[in-house]
């Protein structure tokens, strides 16, 4: 370790500190006893959609589409995560399966 | 009440139990191998219960002490949560004296539960709720568990564990577009981060996407709202 034990608890508190003030900052600034203004109610209903595009694309942003393997499996361990869950709306079958075949794919194969 | 509340929530975390353990047992082997036992595991679990930034916790417990950039770092990565809290601030308006707790366990994977879960008629609305976010964090402690302890019993591969997380946010993104009307939303959050991705770079992007996301739905707000109410 390169942190005391003192240090390392430290840190933690710190990051669950900061953590915790992203989570709650928006209750701060539009308290429960305001209506909330219609633009940000606006944004509530539409941003779910967004945001999940969004941290799809942060799981990939390690990938390198210039070097080996050109984001390969991840992109074929996607394909059969989208399939599989249209297919079957399985959770364990999508998810696990997923996983399992990109575990392979970048353990053996690539 | 509240058993049925947590009989009702369960099956609706099922998803989440399985993407949970996997990563948190991804994060405990990780944690495990450098050199912090379970009880560490289960204290940021507990306190922290943050996914992906747990994984860069880990980094930053191996490099030497800094703790503003540990502050400055977490805000960046967990700025996103920002969004999660607007998009919850009506949902949120009754909750009494659950409130506190589900700002703090408001995750990635909480969030897109509850923003694509309802209660069903018969249940309370506020303990479904609670009880969607407190299994979701039992999970991610037992993962984080059975991951340290796992690793140091035995030694395994555990490369490309951390898919389950991907695989978890795809599933819910196939889920919200069978269910949406409208898929401007979606198709935005793909293509702006997308970009931004390649603009910025990988250390840089997401305030730019998440500004870009921001700034483009404001823009498009009397067309979407329209189209939502049609």
């Amino acid at each position: 370790m390169v942190l005391s034990t003192t240090e390392a608890a430290l840190t933690i508190l710190v990051i669950a500190a900061a953590t915790l003030l992203t989570r709650v900052l928006p209750f701060l600034v539009f308290p429960a006893h305001k209506k909330t203004p219609d633009f940000v109610a606006y944004l509530g209903k539409v941003l779910p959609f967004a945001i999940i595009g969004m941290l799809i694309v942060y799981c990939f942003k390690s990938v390198s589409p210039s070097a080996w393997p050109y984001g390969i499996p991840e992109l074929l361990a996607s394909l059969f995560v989208i399939a599989v869950h249209k297919w079957k709306h399985n959770l364990l079958l999508s998810i696990g399966g997923g996983t399992i075949l990109y575990m392979i794919m970048v353990q053996y194969l690539f | 009440m509240k058993r049925n509340a947590l009989k009702t929530a369960f099956p609706y975390t099922l998803p989440v139990l399985m993407g949970y353990l996997f990563l948190g047992i991804a994060f405990g082997v990780l944690l495990h191998s450098k050199g912090f036992n379970a009880a560490w595991a289960f204290m940021m679990s507990l306190l922290i219960y943050a996914g992906s930034m747990q994984f860069v916790a880990i980094n930053l417990l191996v490099s030497p002490f800094q703790l503003a950039a540990a502050f400055f770092i977490t805000l960046m990565v967990n700025a996103r949560h920002l969004f999660y809290g607007l998009s919850m601030l009506d949902r949120f308006k009754a909750l009494g004296k659950l409130k506190p707790y589900m700002m703090f366990s408001l995750t990635d994977e909480t969030f897109s539960l509850l923003s694509s879960v309802k209660a069903p008629d018969h249940v309370n609305p506020k303990w479904f709720m609670f009880f969607i976010a407190l299994l979701n964090q039992g999970y991610w402690i037992a993962g984080s568990l059975i991951g340290n302890i796992a690793g140091s019993l035995i030694s395994f591969n555990s490369t490309g564990i951390d898919f389950a997380m991907t695989a978890l946010f795809i599933v819910i993104f196939v889920e919200q577009w069978e269910q949406a009307k409208n898929h401007v939303p979606a198709m935005l959050g793909i293509v702006i981060t997308a970009l931004c991705l390649i603009l910025f770079g990988a250390d840089r992007f997401i305030l730019f996407a998440m500004a870009g996301i921001l700034v483009s739905l404001s823009l498009l707000r009397g067309k979407l709202h329209a189209k939502e109410s049609e």
